[in-house]
């Protein structure tokens, strides 16, 4: 179908749809018009260009909601969680592709179990558990969280990848003398950038976006996440909408930004790595 | 064929390396225990362990503070029975999974076989539609709450008709509607690229061999398209179940569950009553009682999707 030919209907077609991505993409443009304007101005027109641009509601938004602290609570959090799910995440599928076929088998279906456990069922004992251990409203509880809520879905897309790989590298390896960690260190990391590349992204979007588990966790702290954050704010200010779109517009930032760069590595890790 | 070679080598050339018992009990497949170690603390630690401590929870009488733990055997089940909002939350939390897969599912088919023909804004579209993926649920959900506000943009747009403007988050059933329009916005663009996906690796030799059989545009889409999206469609429809029955935060930011309980979902409820008011063991029970509910819906689907797979393959 790719190779059809471009016939007036098709250019019919292809108006249509740029006038229906336009109202789609329409709730976007309000935010970032009604953010750059007073509040006399946007409840009186809020659809129009803000072609004299204001920045009171950034200013009061940054200050008044912390944003400052919550963007750096999201990305200790993120770049946390996604270390160590990466390493540990890696290391595991390496044994499960790799070990004795049983044992692999068997490692795997309870490893993908768990993405089908019901994370609500564990979540009262595990705030529990935080609570016991005075690691509610610290950092530390959320990428413990994320660490073992995302690693059944790393090691699932990982073993993937390495049963694929050829095992004669490792064998070179062996006869060369490296041991175990320097063969996955050195030769099988390495290989997996791709798989790598998708694990990040992915993981990376769910926990910047994730809202319920900080909520519980780290509400009212001074570890409060951009979601967290941005939710407690809005609910105060939800009169002037000119204020309250101008922190969701510096909430939504990171995010828009990451996806402005790898807009096609993006799509593709999305429709690949959820497909596995 | 060099990975074939290089096998053959490394088995002649390579005489096993003298190894110590200890070692040998340490390993598996000549790989170390040690790797699969962190992973398995982790998941038993935060995973298996709270899931099951959660489902003992719901057979007790622990509100989260009492030292002494009482077994009350089935009575949070059977007082669950007896609460209206529980099957309430029940009705809702189905009524947005089956719509949520409906919806992403027949648009995001049509959004894929739209961006997959040879038009020039292709990948313009393409981004344009998937880019609310990305974006945080809970800030798409307030910026929405503006959209749908009385003096908001759609009754803005609907005044402009002539028709008088709507309560789309005061009246118990435009408020589920309302819900369902976020969330359809904000990921309809995920079944667009997974099913774009399954449009791509189509080889073009099938619809070449059914065009030499005379088959029309329809027959093709009919009998060549469809049939070989299968597994695009198990994705999609197992992804949109899933999500929509963790449904939480559009409710937690656009209703709060109201107006009354019209909006509540199995999810804000387990959250209201286990941190709202503290009763832990009868949350427990209801989280019990979903998860059968997931388990019972996406289990027989996905049976049922990956057989039609096979019978296309």
């Amino acid at each position: 179908m790719a190779n059809s030919r471009y016939t007036p209907r098709t250019f019919a077609l292809e108006v249509a749809m740029v006038l229906g991505s336009i109202c789609f993409i329409f709730p976007i443009y309000l935010l970032v018009a009604i953010s750059f304007k007073e509040r006399q101005a946007w409840s009186r027109q809020p659809m129009s260009l803000p072609l004299d641009p204001y920045l009171g509601n950034f200013k009061r938004a940054w200050s008044e909601a912390y944003l400052g602290d919550a963007l750096i609570a999201s990305i200790v959090v993120v770049v946390g969680s996604l270390i160590i799910l990466t390493a540990v995440g890696a290391l595991a599928a390496y044994f499960l592709a790799r070990c004795k076929p049983r044992l692999g088998y068997v490692l795997y279906v309870l490893f993908l179990l768990a993405m089908l456990l019901p994370f609500q069922l564990g979540l009262l004992p595990l705030y529990q558990m935080m609570n016991t251990m005075h690691l509610l409203g610290k950092p530390y509880s959320l990428i413990l969280f994320y660490c073992g809520y995302q690693l059944p879905f790393t090691i699932f897309l990982y073993t993937g990848y390495i049963r694929a790989l050829p095992e004669s590298y490792e064998q070179a390896a062996k006869i060369d003398g490296a041991n175990e960690f320097q063969i996955f260190r050195h030769i099988i990391f390495p290989m997996l950038r791709p798989v790598t590349g998708t694990v990040l992204i992915l993981n990376c979007v769910f926990i910047w976006n994730d809202f319920m588990t900080p909520l519980l966790y780290l509400q009212g702290s001074s570890w409060a996440t951009v979601p967290v954050a941005v939710a407690a704010f809005v609910d105060q200010e939800i009169t002037d909408w000119g204020i309250v779109f101008a922190a969701l517009l510096i909430g939504m930032a990171p995010v828009l930004l990451l996806f402005t760069i790898l807009q096609r590595r993006m799509m593709e890790g999305f429709a690949g790595g959820l497909k596995a | 064929m060099t990975q074939g070679s290089a096998r053959v080598v490394a088995a002649d050339t390579a005489t096993p390396a003298p190894r110590s018992v200890w070692r040998r009990a340490w390993s598996s497949g000549g790989i170390g225990y040690g790797f699969v170690l962190p992973a398995m603390v982790i998941y038993l630690a935060v995973i298996l362990f709270p899931v099951l401590q959660g489902f003992r929870f719901a057979f007790t009488d622990w509100n989260g503070l009492n030292r002494q733990i009482n077994y009350v055997g089935l009575a949070n089940f059977s007082r669950m029975f007896g609460d209206m909002q529980v099957r309430s939350a029940v009705g809702t939390t189905l009524i947005i999974a089956g719509a949520l897969v409906v919806i992403k599912v027949t648009l995001g088919l049509l959004l894929a076989l739209i961006v997959d023909r040879n038009l020039k804004s292709k990948h313009y579209l393409r981004l344009v539609f998937f880019m609310p993926v990305v974006l945080t649920p809970i800030i798409v959900s307030y910026m929405w709450k503006y959209m749908f506000s009385n003096d908001g943009t759609l009754n803005t747009l609907l005044n402009l008709f002539g028709i008088e403007g709507l309560r789309w988050l005061g009246d118990p059933t435009l408020a589920l509607v309302s819900v369902i329009i976020v969330t359809s916005w904000q990921s309809v663009g995920l079944s667009m690229v997974i099913y774009l996906a399954g449009l791509q690796a189509i080889p073009p030799e099938l619809h070449e061999a059914a065009t030499i059989d005379g088959a029309s545009t329809l027959q093709r889409s009919w009998y060549v398209t469809l049939p070989m999206l299968a597994p695009a469609t198990t994705v999609c429809v197992v992804i949109a179940m899933i999500q929509g029955l963790r449904f939480f935060d559009q409710i937690f930011a656009l209703t709060r569950g109201g107006p009354g309980y019209a909006t509540e979902t199995l999810s804000t409820m387990i959250y209201r009553i286990s941190f709202q008011f503290g009763e832990f063991s009868y949350g427990a029970a209801v989280a019990v009682v979903f998860s059968l509910i997931v388990a019972v819906i996406v289990l027989p689907v996905m049976y049922f999707l990956r057989k039609q797979e096979v019978a296309v393959g």
